[in-house]
């Protein structure tokens, strides 16, 4: 697991313009995608074999990767390579701007790798190519086994550079992996890349387990385990594998959430069955009570400047959302309008909460501003809940499930993803049906 | 003119189907009242005569009178069965979010032990343990598998 966490060697090679000529806009749904053209890695010939890693193919699969990327953002349309006019090697040295212009491209992406004494050494460059000027180079060293981390990283790069904020594709997506019956669901702890690459089963499927939740700061998770038939909220640490239960209480603890410095953990306790809101700091553990309501009171989630609690309570007679400061006081209702409101969560950018809504028998995720205005449905179906954000604030994931007939049959759970803009919904792949999906921080951050 | 007289006729038979198919669908599993289940299919029983659970309206916990006839059911069952301790499991429907169908269902359980604790079962004898959504008891997306899913179950452990 250290490989995660292993130090990119990263260096600019130049900088040649600082104005981002080529700007992407991504305020609105896009419905004009930036024509982009990823040609493939050059292979330097003096690379040599790695551990089972098809060297040959490493640049064009990097490229793929890339490629991949910036498709399932909506923002770009990557260009289809048989038209590419030009050879890597050479394109990566001085790309023959006009040519590129004529296969509609308005940037390229180029680069070489040498696999050499056990090191991957990679670099890029994007060119605009209507100014005809390189935007940005990059160069990195580190393992072999780290080359799908590697297109991320460049995918990450480009984006930034492209659209002026964060990337989100050198990220992992913790989630339930579920089978079997509707009736007798097994349910797994998984984690996957963001694109749905390298999933690893972190449980085995003995205990139900719920809501996995990752830590901004690291690779900890906190969960929701049946283990010994004991509903309690645990922490997992996905590099070591090491688990504990969260706190001493003497009954059910659920809907667990980091906060935003990750040093605290917030989550639901049920007393006597009524479920009120508490924190446990990780290094002292000392517990605090934040709700102290007759109502049920879940699913809370910090702002990110820690200062503010978004929760879900039904002490005004059905399911509604609430803010509070993060010690319980000044609670405020914020959602008014018609149907009922579930699973609040604060966008890392602070500006919006995401929501599951409930109309009609309809399911909703939306998004609105931190009072409650400006409410935006993104996407409707029959059941789908529990929103999560990219690290950019740009991409909720969420769950969806199908109708089932008389026996269960067509029942299925899916992972899916949609733009703030309500645009570019895609369904995410996953080995089996997937639910409860949490967007990890950067990993090379 | 005619088009709206026919309008109306149409909209009526409609009606009027509506209407018989929703009887009809009642009258078939003959078991809600409102939207409560109150068929004996899922039911299993403690002790001959002692139904072993209840059901709830959506995003209710408080226990109806045919709950709580249930329940005394299962209290006098209990006080002659003294050294018999159980656990009450509490379940909702899969048409609410998983977090707060956790809540409700602990709710539900916790309603059923209030109960028996009112007619004198001890509440060391009573554990609870909420499953939300995750254990429906009919697979099916259909308001009666809902009603019949909306539910608390006392269960013997020992």
């Amino acid at each position: 697991m250290k490989k995660i966490f292993l130090a990119f060697i990263i260096y600019f090679i130049s900088l040649s313009s600082l104005k981002a000529l080529i700007e992407v806009d991504i305020t609105r749904g896009n419905l004009d995608p930036l024509p982009i053209a990823v040609s493939p890695l050059h292979v330097d010939i003096k690379s040599e074999e790695y551990e089972g890693l098809k060297i040959k193919e490493l640049g064009s699969n990097i490229s793929a990767i890339i490629e991949n990327n910036f498709k399932s953002t909506g923002l770009f349309n990557p260009l289809k390579k048989d038209a590419f006019v030009q050879k890597p090697d050479i394109a990566h040295l001085k790309p023959r701007f006009e040519d590129w212009r004529l296969i509609k491209a308005q940037a390229l992406v180029t680069g070489k790798l040498l696999v050499k004494d056990g090191k991957l050494k990679v670099e890029f460059r994007l060119w605009d190519l209507a100014a005809a000027k390189e935007m940005t180079a990059l160069a990195f060293t580190t393992t072999p086994s780290n080359w799908r981390r590697v297109a991320h990283i460049i995918s990450d790069k480009i984006y930034e550079r492209l659209t002026g904020e964060e990337g989100y594709f050198d990220t992992r997506i913790i989630y339930v992996s579920e089978s079997g019956l509707k009736s007798e669901r097994i349910k797994k702890l998984a984690i996957m890349d963001q694109d749905g690459a390298n999933t690893k089963y972190l449980t085995l499927g003995n205990e139900l387990v719920l809501t996995p939740r990752f830590n901004p700061t690291n690779q900890m998770v906190t969960y929701l385990s049946y283990f010994r038939n004991m509903p309690r909220v645990y922490l997992l640490d996905i590099e070591t594998g090491m688990q504990e239960v969260v706190g001493n209480f003497p009954g059910m603890t659920f809907a667990p959430r980091f906060s935003p410095d990750g040093k605290k953990i917030i989550m639901s306790f049920a007393e006597d069955g009524n479920s009120d809101i508490y924190t446990m700091d990780l290094e002292t553990r000392v517990v605090e009570r934040i709700t102290n309501h007759s109502s049920i009171d879940t699913s809370p989630s910090f702002s990110p400047d820690g200062k503010y609690i978004v929760f879900n309570s039904d002490r005004s007679g059905l399911q509604q959302i609430y803010v509070m400061r993060s010690d319980g006081s000044s609670v405020k209702r914020i959602t008014f309008g018609s149907g009922i409101y579930g699973t609040p969560v604060w966008s890392p950018r602070g500006d919006l909460i995401a929501f599951t809504k409930v109309r009609k028998g309809r399911f909703y995720i939306g998004v609105m501003r931190a009072d409650g205005s400006g409410e935006r449905l993104l996407t409707e179906n029959f059941y789908q809940e529990a929103p999560s954000w990219s690290p950019n604030g740009r991409v909720l994931v969420f769950y969806r499930e199908t109708k089932s007939g008389s026996k269960g049959e067509g029942f299925s759970a899916t992972l899916w993803s949609i733009d703030i803009t309500g645009y570019n919904e895609r369904k995410l792949k996953t080995k089996t049906d997937a639910s409860d999906p949490s967007w990890s921080s950067l990993l090379s951050k | 003119m005619t088009l709206k007289t026919n309008l109306k006729n149409i909209l009526l038979v409609v009606f009027t189907t509506l209407i018989l198919s929703a009887c009809s669908t009642a009258k078939k599993s003959g078991s809600l009242d409102g939207d409560v289940y109150t068929g004996k299919e899922t039911v299993k029983y403690l002790a001959s005569g002692v139904p072993d659970r209840v059901f709830f309206a959506t995003n209710k916990t408080s226990l109806t009178t045919a709950s709580r006839a249930t329940l005394r059911k299962q209290a006098t069952f209990l006080r002659k069965n003294k050294k018999l301790n159980v656990t009450i499991e509490g379940h909702a429907d899969e048409r609410g979010t998983r977090e707060y169908n956790l809540a409700l269902g602990e709710r539900r359980a916790n309603a059923a032990k209030d109960y028996l604790m009112t007619y004198g079962i001890s509440g060391k004898r009573i554990s609870t343990i909420s499953y939300g959504k995750e254990k429906p008891v009919n697979p099916a997306s259909s308001a009666l598998a809902w009603s019949q899913n909306r539910r608390s179950v006392t269960v013997k452990v020992n």
